[in-house]
């Protein structure tokens, strides 16, 4: 049948092909992993990748194909390949122009808990010294408004923002009132212990569709410790909060965030389980911040990028053995990178993003009237650096905040497609700019990333799940069922 | 239905001389004795018993002319294989003797051929392309539209050869669609290769037919086995820009693969590539091969038992279902298909061409099964079958 022609007739072996933009990475023996802005990759042996370069990669090789189809290179005269990581790119960056999503208002820094790691929180009684005033939610609103992202999210931070109910029911009351002409998607969230939360206050969250986010450390024993208050009863009053907004304001109203102490190093699976008794879809397997009395306190140096890296893995393979044994349970960390290695979509988490969340992604409004570009840059002013105070709400304007030089500073130097040591990592399209961790640990915005705690855990997080990718196919499967339900 | 093959064209037994026909003629039919008089000039009316009433057009008749058949009438004698005709079906007479269906009310599976014309010349071709001027055909497509009775189909396939070969043309067709039956969904089988053409892509979308899609065979992540399966170099660029276009007007896309022995390993890999790249994409629909046309002349190179690719179907499944990207698998006996595949599985043969194996005497699953093309019955199946007991 000579009028059919064999597949060979269909590669462009006699013009070559065309490298499209990669950028690649030692990965363990003898391996490379290519990725591209996209966020595609592949794995390769060493020697074809030099072929690959040198042009020399035979159009018969399994990898050209690969290669290929993931838009690693062309043949002559192909477009498709072309519109199509355009369309990728574009799709990447397009909550970037939406600007800020997240507002967060720091209603008060009193808390009747005082965490050894705790950034912020005071253990006072004095309501006029640290509670935000109407009149400062006011101003804040303005600017909350101004922002021209459809959909808003209004989260309140503490301390314990509870201890100030009443304001965070005046901000939910006059935000729905400005919502009625503005129109936006607009979203609350309280981060609380629960361990003050009435049946009153989850109604009052309930009726006005308020989410809850909440904290959970792991195994009663271990949380009691790392959340010390009167009474020694943190976890209990969690467990009781937890089961009551999940019967009041609705199961899937409230989660948990987990902070790593150096008391939870070798507790991962009970940490782990604890979740999954309390029948949470995930974790979300945290570092510490350098912030604080984290810092003051040394925990922060208790345990380094590389132990954590340890508590990671251990935690994710028990993950994935629970997932594997038929329970559906995420670890919100990975999910985030994997977000970015097996989809179109960027997961838009505020701490890892590019350009920097800071300030474009979220904004914060303390107590006091200050603005800060990030929870993180609050936290770095409790310890005497204002750098990532952007404004006033009583001395700026809108124009004046978002504009602000060390903003811009931040988001330009920490550019991660462009910054030194960032541009040609083959990571970086999973990765993101932390300006205000750089800026805190090293007094520069950048870092120096062979030095870079950030760094090093991003790069083991990465190619740890590479690696698992790699080697498992069903933890692949697992994985892309946590990253395309969204 | 279900037993045996549909036969849509064949002979005629007998044209009564007075009106043999000069040219190729549509006829809807009716089966009502009491049509209103006014009604029946239009029509074709299908003698079904005794009564032979006046007045009609046309009369098609089982196996010999009837007695009290008016003076003066048409009328086209038939075989039993075509007892399937009923009312508000379309029929055309050709000159050569021939009849065809061309529309049966009741089916959920019409489709029309309006050219046997293609720029891709597919290894399993079940149309082998015709290079020659059908434009006929077309013609044939707007009278038929026209004689449709609306409301009676719910859904109709238009299909080649290439559609889009038409040019401008087709874009017309799809308005006449729009026009003439406007509660038609319409299924669009095209390479889209043609939608590259962004002008052409715009003017397809502002026709703003509304409930269309277009199905688009996409064999593989790798443009050189796409090129190879379609027989044309540089096929798998345009049809991926033709489905960006598409999608970018808002239009609806189906991408369909045929899988065989060319395609089965790429699956998982090709079902990545979409929901990387086409994510946007309506429905993915992954079919059994057909054994006809160029299928069989192509069979060493094509064939391969469904339950060797049985798991890559099922991490393709996985895949696309884990991104939320609705997927259908068809044309595959349910036996040969792991159990997780279930979920998309779609029992969905054309009616007229639909069979079941001598192994599948006895399944008690035979209800849930698509069976096979009639084709394949008769050009060799899995010998793998197991019936379900």
């Amino acid at each position: 049948m000579s009028k059919f022609q064999p597949i060979s007739t269909y590669s462009d072996a006699e013009h070559g092909y065309e490298l499209l933009p990669f950028k690649f990475e030692p990965l363990g023996e003898g391996e490379v992993v290519l990725s591209n802005i996209v966020g595609e990759f592949v794995i390769l042996e060493r020697e074809k990748l030099g072929a690959l370069v040198n042009h020399t990669l035979d159009t018969s090789d399994p990898d050209y194909s690969t290669l290929r189809a993931k838009h690693m290179l062309r043949e002559p005269g192909e477009q498709a390949p072309l519109e199509l990581l355009a369309l990728k790119a574009r799709t990447k960056f397009v909550n970037k122009a939406n600007f800020t999503n997240l507002h967060l208002f720091v209603v008060s820094l009193r808390c009747d808990h005082s965490c050894q790691y705790c950034q912020v929180s005071r253990q006072s009684e004095d309501k006029a010294k640290f509670d935000m005033t109407e009149e400062t939610a006011d101003k804040a609103l303005d600017i909350v408004f101004r922002s021209p992202n459809p959909a808003i999210k209004i989260e309140f931070q503490g301390g314990e923002p509870l201890l100030n109910w009443p304001l965070i029911k005046y901000i939910v009351e006059k935000a729905e009132e400005r919502n009625r002409l503005e129109r936006r998607n607009l979203q609350f969230v309280i981060t609380t212990t629960l361990s003050l939360a009435t049946d009153e206050m989850f109604e009052y969250c309930r009726d006005h569709g308020i989410f809850l986010s909440s904290s959970l450390d792991g195994p009663e024993d271990l949380h009691n410790k790392n959340r010390p208050r009167p009474g020694r009863d943190s976890y209990a009053r969690f467990v009781d909060g937890l089961w009551r907004a999940r019967e009041i304001v609705g199961y899937d109203a409230v989660s948990a965030l987990m902070t790593t102490s150096p008391s939870s190093m070798n507790r991962v699976k009970d940490i782990i389980d604890e979740y999954v008794k309390l029948d949470f879809n995930g974790v979300f397997l945290r570092h510490l911040s350098p912030y604080g009395f984290a810092l003051r306190t040394k925990s922060y140096h208790a345990y380094n990028a590389e132990r954590w890296l340890e508590f990671f893995k251990e935690g994710l393979a028990y993950i994935l053995e629970l997932n594997k044994a038929g329970t559906v349970f995420v670890e919100h960390y990975s999910s985030i990178l994997l977000t970015k290695m097996l989809t179109v979509r960027d997961p838009s988490f505020v701490d890892l993003s590019n350009p920097s969340g800071a300030g474009i992604s979220a904004v914060v409004f303390n107590y006091d009237g200050d603005v800060y570009a990030s929870d993180e840059s609050r936290m770095l002013h409790e310890m005497g650096d204002s750098t990532f105070r952007i404004g006033n709400l009583y001395t700026n304007n809108y124009e004046e905040i978002f504009t602000n030089d060390a903003l811009l500073t931040a988001l330009e130097d920490s550019f991660t497609l462009s910054a030194p040591g960032c541009s040609d990592c083959a990571i970086e399209p999973w990765c993101g700019a932390d300006p205000v961790f750089h800026h805190g640990m090293t007094g520069d915005m950048l870092g120096r990333k062979p030095e870079s705690e950030f760094c090093k855990r991003q790069m083991g997080i990465a190619k740890h799940l590479l690696e698992v990718m790699r080697t498992d196919p069903e933890a692949k499967e697992i994985f892309m069922k946590w990253v395309g339900a969204c | 239905m279900g037993g045996r093959m549909l036969k849509l064209s064949g002979k005629v037994i007998q044209l009564s001389s007075a009106v043999m026909p000069v040219r190729r003629q549509l006829f809807l039919l009716s089966t009502n004795p009491h049509l209103p008089v006014v009604l029946r000039g239009k029509r074709a009316f299908l003698v079904r018993g005794n009564e032979v009433p006046e007045g009609f057009r046309h009369y098609l008749a089982f196996d010999s002319v009837p007695e009290n058949l008016p003076a003066e009438a048409a009328c086209t004698v038939i075989d039993r294989t075509f007892a399937y005709l009923a009312e508000n079906d379309v029929i055309a007479i050709g000159s050569d003797g021939r009849i065809r269906s061309l529309y049966r009310a009741s089916s959920p599976h019409n489709a029309v051929l309006i050219t046997e014309r293609c720029n891709n010349y597919c290894l399993m071709c079940s149309q082998p392309p015709k290079d020659v001027d059908d434009g006929w055909l077309m013609d044939e497509a707007m009278e038929l539209i026209r004689m449709i009775p609306r409301h009676t189909a719910k859904i109709m396939c238009i299909t080649g050869g290439e559609p889009t070969i038409y040019g401008e043309d087709f874009i017309s067709l799809v308005g006449h669609f729009k026009r003439y039956l406007p509660h038609t969904s319409l299924h669009i089988l095209s390479n889209g290769r043609r939608f590259a053409d962004r002008e052409f892509a715009r003017k397809y979308a502002a026709v703003g037919h509304p409930e269309v899609m277009v199905g688009i065979p996409v064999y593989s992540s790798d443009p050189a086995r796409h090129d190879y399966v379609v027989q044309a170099k540089g096929a798998f660029d345009e049809t991926l820009r033709g489905i960006l276009n598409l999608k970018e007007f808002g239009q609806r896309v189906e991408i369909r693969v045929v899988v065989h022995k060319q395609t089965c390993d790429g699956l998982p890999a090709l079902a990545e590539f979409i929901t990387r790249n086409l994510l946007f994409i309506d429905q993915v629909a992954l079919m059994g091969l057909e054994m006809t046309g160029f299928t069989r002349a192509n069979l060493d190179s094509l064939w391969i038992d469904p339950i060797e690719y049985k798991d890559k179907l099922s991490e393709a499944v996985r895949v696309l279902s884990s991104y939320r990207v609705p997927v259908s698998v068809y044309n595959h006996p349910l036996c040969l298909v792991n159990p997780d595949v279930e979920e998309a599985y779609v029992r969905s043969i054309s009616d007229w061409k639909n069979e079941y194996a001598l192994e599948c005497q006895g399944c008690t699953r035979k209800h849930d099964c698509g069976g096979f093309f009639s084709s394949g019955i008769q050009h060799g199946y899995s010998q793998s079958l197991k019936p379900f007991t």
